[in-house]
C-alpha cells in the first residue's frame, strides 16, 4: 500500500544524520573560504557518528527499499552540508571500475580511491567528442591530452581517464584507463575555484605521452565496438547517480526552505495551508511554491531509487529526478533568496553558500538540458542520433 | 515505509476506470463539449460500475466497497484522462455520498442513501461556489446559524453540479462566526425545502461544459437540527474539504496526461522544415518537462491522498498537492495547444476542449469529485 512514512528506526536514523549535519556545519564557512584546503578525510567528531550506517543496515521488516531509503539519507546528509563527516573511501572512478572493469581488475583497485576525468575544454555533455587519445605501444597504452572539472581529482590516488582509441569510430572507439599518480607524463595542472561546494576538490590535469600498462586498459578489451562499446558503462552507472546528484540539490534547498521558515517565524509570519489564496501574501504564496517544488523533486527522486530497488528500469525517472532536482536547485535557492531580502546574502548564515553549492545541481552529471533529451528520446522513441 | 506499492483492489480499479474511459469516454467527449449535454445511458452505466457510489453500505443497497482517498485518486485520474468534463459530472454525486459515508449519523444514512445505491444515476451533489471572486472556504457567505430549533441556511450558491435535477445538496456553509476549515458545516437540504431556489436556466460556462450547473439561493431556509451532516456532532470540515481537493487535483493530473499522451504522437507525425517537430528541442523540451511534472504532481496527490486515509491531518499536502496540480494541468493543456498550433485551436481537435477544461477545473476548488 502506497506510504510515504517513515518507520521509528528510519525517523530515528534521520535525526542521527541531521545532528552530525549540525556538527559539520560549524566547519562548512571555513572550508567555503579556504577552498585551498582539503577538508580532512575524517573529522575528528566523526567516531561519534560512526553507528549511523549500522543502523541504516538494519531498519526493520517495515523498512523502506534500500535505495529509496538511501536518497532520503544524502537528502538529509547535504541538509548539514555538501561536505562529509567521513570522506567515502570510494569516488566516482571506482563506480567505473564496477562498471567496466574485469574481476581482476576489481579486486585490484578495490582498495585505490581513483577519480574520473571525462570532461575535457572542449566538451562536457558531449561525451564522445573527446579528443584525448590513447594508442597502444608494445605492451603500454600512450595517452595524450587534458582533462578537466576532475572530481575528487586531488585528494584521489589516481584517476579512470577517458579516452578515444580511434576518433572515427565516435562512442565506439571510447576507453577507460586507470592512471595513477606519480606515472610521468600525467600531471596535476590547477586545482579549479568554483562558485560553490569548495570543500569537494576539483582538478584538472594533463597527459603528455603518459605511458601506462596494458592492463590498466577498464575491462582489457581494445576493440573498437560498434554503437557504445565502453561508453554504455560510462552510461549506466548514470542511472543511480543521478537520482543521487538530485537528492544533494533536494538536500541543500531542504536546509533553505527550513531556514526560512525559522525567520518567517520569528517575524510572526506563518503560512495558513488553508486560507483562501486571496488572504495570502506574496511571500506566504512564494513559500508554497518553494514547498511544492521541493516535494514535486523529492518524491521523484524517491521514485527513481524505489523503482531500482523493484528491479525495474529506471532510466526515464532517474533523468526525471535529475531534471527536477536540478530545478528546484536553482528555482527553490532563488526564492529562500528572494524570501529574505538583503540579508540572506550576508554571510552571517549559509543561506548564501547553500545557494552557490546548490546551482551545481543542474549542470554536473549531465545538466538540465541533457536531462530533457534523455526524457524525450524515451517519450519519442527516439535515438541520440534522432534527437540531438 | 516509503513505497509506490498499489494494492491488488487498487491496481484492479485502476485498471476498470482506464478500461471505462477510453471505452466510453474519449470518443463521445467532443459531441457532449458541443451540445452541453451528457447520455443518459453514460450516467448510468458508470453508476452500474460503482465508480461513483461504491462506497455506499450494502445495508442501504450499495456495494459497500472500501473507499479510500488514494482509490478515488485512481479512479479521478483515469476518468479524467478520458474526458475531464464527463468525469466531473459522473463523480459529481459523490461528493454528495461520500461525506454522508463519511460522517453521516446511522440515521442519516439510512434516510439519505438508500437513493443512491442503486445502479441508476441519480443526482446529488454538494453546493459550495459562491459569486464573488474572493471566495474563500475558511470563510464563505453562506451562513448557518441555529434558530428556534433550527439551523437556518442563508446565501447563494453557484455552479452546482446536477442543481436543476438534483434531489439532495449537501450545502456548505461557514456555521457560527470562527473561520477556518475546520469550522466548515455541511447540511443535508430537499430540493422541495421552503426558502431554496434552483435557478431553471443552467449556469454556462467556459469548460466542464456539459456538467449541468445551476445557482441556488438559500433565503431563510430551515433545516432540522438532525440535518446537519454528523447532526449533533457535526463534522471534520478539513477532513471533508481536503477529500474533495484532491480528487480534483487528481483530474488535473488524468488531463494533463492526455494532453502529453495527444501531443507525443502528433509532435512525430508532423512536419516542419523538412522533419518532424519533435527533433527540435523547442517542442521535444515541452514534452519532456510536461512528463516530469506529470509524474511529480501524481505523487503529490498520492502522498496528500495516503495522509488523508492514514487519519493524519492533510492539510499541508493537500495545499502542496492542489497548488502543484492545478498550475502544471493549466500550463501543460496550455502547452498542448501550442505545440498543435492552429489545429490545437480548432475545435475538430479536444485540444483546446481540454484547456478549457483545465482552466475552469482548476478554479472550482473541489466541487466535482470525492
Amino acid at each position: 500500500m502506497v506510504d510515504f512514512t517513515f518507520n521509528a528506526k528510519e525517523q530515528e536514523i534521520i535525526r542521527e544524520i541531521r545532528r552530525e549535519g549540525l556538527v559539520l556545519r560549524k566547519y562548512a564557512r571555513y572550508y567555503d573560504e579556504h577552498e585551498e584546503e582539503l577538508p580532512p578525510d575524517e573529522f575528528p567528531e566523526a567516531k561519534e557518528f560512526a553507528h549511523i550506517d549500522k543502523m541504516a543496515a538494519d531498519r526493520g521488516a517495515d523498512a523502506t527499499s534500500p535505495t529509496a531509503f538511501y536518497m532520503c539519507m544524502l537528502m538529509h546528509r547535504t541538509w548539514g552540508d555538501m561536505m562529509r563527516m567521513k570522506v567515502p573511501f570510494t569516488a566516482l572512478g571506482n563506480a567505473s571500475v564496477t562498471a567496466a572493469g574485469t574481476d581482476e581488475q576489481k579486486k585490484r583497485w578495490a582498495k585505490t580511491r581513483l577519480s574520473m576525468a571525462n570532461t575535457e575544454p572542449g566538451c562536457g555533455s558531449d561525451s564522445k567528442a573527446i579528443e584525448t587519445t590513447a594508442e597502444l605501444d608494445g605492451d603500454e597504452w600512450v595517452l595524450n591530452g587534458e582533462k578537466i572539472f576532475v572530481t575528487t581529482g586531488i585528494r584521489a590516488e589516481g584517476s579512470v581517464i577517458w579516452a578515444t582509441i580511434d576518433k572515427s569510430a565516435g562512442r565506439g572507439g571510447i576507453k577507460a584507463f586507470v592512471v595513477m599518480k606519480g606515472t610521468p607524463g600525467f600531471e596535476l595542472v590547477k586545482k579549479e575555484k568554483k562558485m560553490g561546494i569548495r570543500s569537494s576538490d576539483t582538478a584538472a590535469f594533463v597527459l603528455k605521452n603518459c605511458r601506462v600498462p596494458k592492463e590498466n586498459l577498464l575491462g582489457m578489451d581494445p576493440t573498437v565496438k560498434k554503437g557504445g562499446g565502453g561508453f554504455k558503462g560510462l552510461m549506466k552507472t548514470f542511472n543511480l547517480t543521478r537520482p543521487g546528484v538530485a537528492a544533494m540539490g533536494i538536500g541543500n534547498i531542504m536546509a533553505c526552505q527550513e531556514f526560512v521558515a525559522e525567520e518567517m517565524a520569528k517575524e510572526g509570519v506563518a503560512v495558513d495551508y488553508e486560507a483562501g489564496q486571496h488572504k495570502r501574501s506574496a511571500i506566504q504564496q512564494k513559500m508554497i511554491e518553494l514547498e511544492a517544488e521541493l516535494e514535486a523533486a523529492t518524491l521523484c527522486t524517491l521514485r527513481a531509487g524505489w523503482l531500482a530497488d523493484k528491479g525495474k528500469p529506471n532510466n526515464l525517472e532517474a533523468s526525471v529526478s535529475k531534471q527536477k532536482g536540478g530545478d528546484i536547485s536553482r528555482r527553490g535557492a532563488q526564492l529562500a533568496l528572494e524570501i529574505l531580502g538583503a540579508m540572506g546574502s550576508t554571510h552571517d548564515q549559509l543561506v548564501e553558500k547553500w545557494f552557490r553549492d546548490a546551482r551545481i545541481t543542474d549542470i554536473y552529471e549531465g545538466t538540465g538540458e541533457i536531462q530533457r533529451l534523455v526524457i524525450a528520446r524515451e517519450l519519442l522513441n527516439y535515438t541520440s542520433k534522432d534527437l540531438t | 515505509m516509503i513505497t509506490f506499492e498499489l494494492t491488488k483492489e487498487q491496481t484492479l480499479i485502476q485498471k476498470t476506470a482506464k478500461e471505462f474511459a477510453s471505452g466510453e469516454l474519449k470518443d463521445i467527449a467532443r459531441d457532449c463539449d458541443e451540445h452541453d449535454e451528457i447520455p443518459k445511458k453514460l450516467l448510468d452505466k458508470a453508476w452500474e460500475m460503482g465508480l461513483a457510489n461504491a462506497a455506499v453500505p450494502e445495508t442501504y443497497g450499495g456495494i459497500g466497497m472500501q473507499r479510500s482517498a488514494m482509490t478515488s485518486a485512481l479512479i479521478c485520474e483515469e476518468l479524467g484522462y478520458g474526458c475531464a468534463s464527463l468525469a466531473a459530472a459522473i463523480m459529481a454525486p459523490s461528493t454528495f455520498i461520500q461525506p454522508l459515508v463519511d460522517f453521516g449519523t446511522e440515521e442519516q444514512k439510512k434516510r439519505y442513501l438508500p437513493t443512491y445505491g442503486q445502479d441508476k444515476f441519480a443526482p446529488a451533489a454538494a453546493a459550495l461556489h459562491e459569486s464573488h471572486f474572493t471566495f474563500d472556504v475558511t470563510d464563505m457567505r453562506t451562513t448557518a446559524r441555529q434558530e428556534g430549533g433550527h439551523w437556518v441556511l442563508n446565501g447563494v450558491k453557484r455552479l452546482v453540479p446536477f442543481g436543476q435535477t438534483a434531489q439532495h445538496f449537501l450545502v456548505l456553509a461557514k456555521s457560527g462566526d470562527r473561520t477556518g476549515l475546520a469550522h466548515v458545516g455541511a447540511f443535508i437540504v430537499p430540493r422541495d425545502a421552503k426558502g431554496l431556489t434552483v435557478e431553471s436556466a443552467p449556469e454556462k460556462t467556459m469548460g466542464l461544459k456539459p456538467v449541468p450547473k445551476a445557482k441556488i439561493t438559500l433565503d431563510n431556509v430551515a433545516v432540522p437540527m438532525a440535518d446537519r451532516l454528523g447532526a449533533g456532532k457535526g463534522i471534520d470540515g478539513r477532513r471533508l474539504i481536503n477529500t474533495l481537493r484532491v480528487a480534483n487535483s487528481a483530474l488535473c493530473v488524468g488531463l494533463a496526461k492526455a494532453v502529453l499522451d495527444a501531443s507525443v504522437p502528433y509532435a512525430k507525425q508532423r512536419v516542419a522544415f523538412g522533419e518532424p517537430i519533435a527533433k527540435r528541442q523547442a517542442i521535444a523540451f515541452k514534452l519532456s518537462e510536461m512528463h516530469s511534472e506529470i509524474e511529480a504532481m501524481r505523487w503529490l496527490v498520492w502522498k496528500a491522498a495516503s495522509q488523508l486515509d492514514q487519519n493524519g491531518d492533510a492539510t499541508k499536502a493537500t495545499t502542496l498537492a492542489q497548488h502543484y496540480a492545478n498550475k502544471n494541468c493549466v500550463l501543460i493543456a496550455d502547452n498542448g495547444v501550442q505545440i498543435f498550433g492552429g489545429h490545437g485551436y480548432i475545435r475538430d481537435l479536444p485540444l483546446e476542449m481540454w484547456m478549457r477544461n483545465a482552466r475552469t477545473l482548476t478554479v472550482l476548488e473541489g466541487i466535482v469529485a470525492a
